[in-house]
């Protein structure tokens, strides 16, 4: 007997058409459940609010630290690159879950690069930022953020907002390939955010942080993110390390996760 | 199908085996098993839980790097080809592995998306995929709302979306009813009649491979214990014997309702 390929309907032929495609049907399938299921995206808006509506507006009263009423536009970039970041980080965890239910074979049994499967999810969470995005503007501007609304500066933050939130669900996938259980996720989810959160400029500016803490926050890919943020969300917005170098980490990292997520994300299933 | 046509894919050879083995630390899952399998060939793997189908079936599907050995699969190598093989397979894993937060034909898109599907042809295919399967008005519905059946039947749709030449199904009717269970294989057989592909699944039900299956491997231990037809098998433990009764005098093993060693 000879062994013979059949020939098979389906192109097993690459290129970038292909690829995308294929990218575009796993963020597909992530959007549809969104519209099956909207409240989710509300319910995950609550925390946000209360951040701009409760600590922004105590914390604006503290002297020194913009009295003059400027501390809601310093703090509303980084309530929104939290925001981002605190759905991000839990992306992991649906990982797990479609391996127990049995959803990532499907996956991985295609012909689908694995590359392919790790953007396409991270796509996926960049839809549930940006529609965080809004509500944080909507507050942001009902409690007189000055936000800049020129089309140039909103595609800016729509470009800051997919790439952060790609770079914190790629990294929360590696986790979740590393822990591979719900349980363990849970732990090292919540133990992770709030150093992200705290160890970046996101409430306060890193000038006022211990020499120590300044260099966590100048490694720490969330204050590029809140950095470019502030730069194009506020009318009178300005960037401290400049935005190139804001997207250039951003777009460096994630490249680096995804090259790392591509090897491991098969072997959840092992 | 005409009969030439069958002869011809008869005569290739889609899945070969030789001396495939994993390890999982100390413990040997699957222990030297060669075989080889035709095209159109409907095969059949049985053996209590934990002797080895699953990890076996898992390395033939890509999902799972054998530890030595090697296996080719419509004809090219898992390990070094592996996402062309995963091109011209299909694969219903044990668990649901359809998203149930999805309708069935959502399920479908994505399938058809995933193996690039021309989007000129998405449509009809899907919307013959799913009729053949019987699912057409349930396409709508989401999929955590069907029954085990026909959940297996929309899997089995979305795997044979891009006419794979071979079938990978492990233990597709566990833990279905009857009717179930001869919905599935009746659905199967329309399937194997049209696209010609060869099916390999793993059981622990032994009617059921002696009712479908052209050839059965007995695995007990990580090892392949008796490979051939359901009736030379049989034929081999003397008049009147069952397929249970050459599974215990191979293997020194009964296989137990719900596929526990006995």
């Amino acid at each position: 007997m000879t062994t013979t390929a059949l020939p098979s309907q389906s192109a097993a032929a690459g290129g970038p058409v292909a690829y995308v495609t294929q990218v575009l049907a796993v963020t597909d399938a992530e959007a549809v459940k969104l519209r099956h299921d909207p409240m989710d995206l509300f319910t995950r808006a609550v925390q946000p609010i209360l951040w701009l509506l409760l600590f922004g507006q105590v914390m604006a009263r503290v002297r020194g630290f913009g009295a003059d009423g400027s501390y809601l536009d310093f703090l509303a970039p980084g309530v929104l690159a939290q925001s981002v970041l605190f759905v991000a980080i839990f992306y992991g965890l649906s990982a797990i879950w479609e391996r127990d239910l049995g959803v990532l074979q499907r996956y991985l049994v295609s012909p689908a690069p694995r590359s392919a499967l790790v953007i396409g999810k991270a796509l996926a969470s960049s839809i549930r930022a940006l529609a965080q995005s809004i509500v944080v503007y909507l507050c942001a501007a009902i409690l007189g953020v000055r936000l800049a609304m020129q089309p140039a500066a909103i595609v800016g933050v729509i470009g800051l907002v997919v790439l952060a939130s790609a770079l914190f669900s790629t990294f929360s996938l590696i986790i979740a390939c590393l822990v591979k259980t719900r349980e363990r996720f849970m732990g090292i989810g919540q133990f992770l955010t709030m150093p992200i959160f705290f160890a970046s400029n996101a409430i306060y500016p890193i000038s006022i942080m211990p020499a120590w803490l300044k260099v966590i926050a100048r490694v720490n890919p969330l204050s590029y993110e809140v950095d470019g943020l502030r730069a194009l969300m506020l009318e009178s917005g300005s960037s401290q390390f400049g935005l190139p170098l804001d997207y250039g980490v951003l777009a460096s990292v994630i490249v680096a996760l995804v090259i790392v997520a591509t090897r491991m994300y098969p072997r959840l299933t092992q | 199908m005409a009969g030439a046509l069958i002869d011809e894919m008869r005569s290739q050879t889609v899945v070969q085996a030789i001396d495939l083995t994993r390890r999982f630390g100390p413990i040997t899952a699957v222990d030297r098993i060669s075989f080889e399998i035709a095209g159109g060939e409907t095969f059949a793997l049985i053996g209590p839980n934990g002797a080895g189908k699953s990890t076996l079936m898992k390395m033939l599907t890509t999902m799972l790097p054998p530890t030595s050995g090697r296996a080719v699969v419509a004809g090219y190598d898992v390990a070094r080809r592996a996402q062309a093989v995963r091109a011209h397979i299909g694969y219903v894993p044990q668990v649901l592995s359809a998203d149930g937060e999805l309708t069935g034909e959502d399920n479908m898109r994505l399938s058809a998306r995933l193996y690039l599907i021309p989007p000129a042809e998405r449509g009809a295919r899907i919307a013959a995929a799913l009729a053949m399967m019987g699912l057409t008005d349930a396409k709508d519905r989401l999929v955590r709302t069907y029954s085990g059946g026909m959940a297996r039947r929309l899997e089995i749709a979305q795997s044979t979306l891009h006419r794979p030449a071979v079938l990978f199904m492990d233990e597709p009717t566990v833990g279905l009813d009857p009717i179930g269970r001869r919905a599935v294989w009746s659905h199967v057989e329309r399937l194997k009649a049209e696209i010609g592909a060869a099916v390999v699944f793993s059981t622990h039900y032994m009617d059921e491979a002696e009712e479908t299956a052209d050839r059965i491997g007995l695995i007990s231990g990580g090892r392949l214990a008796a490979l051939g037809t359901p009736a030379k098998l049989k034929a081999a433990q003397g008049a009147g014997a069952s397929l249970d009764d050459v599974f215990t005098v191979l293997t020194g093993e009964r296989i137990g309702q719900g596929g526990q060693r006995q």
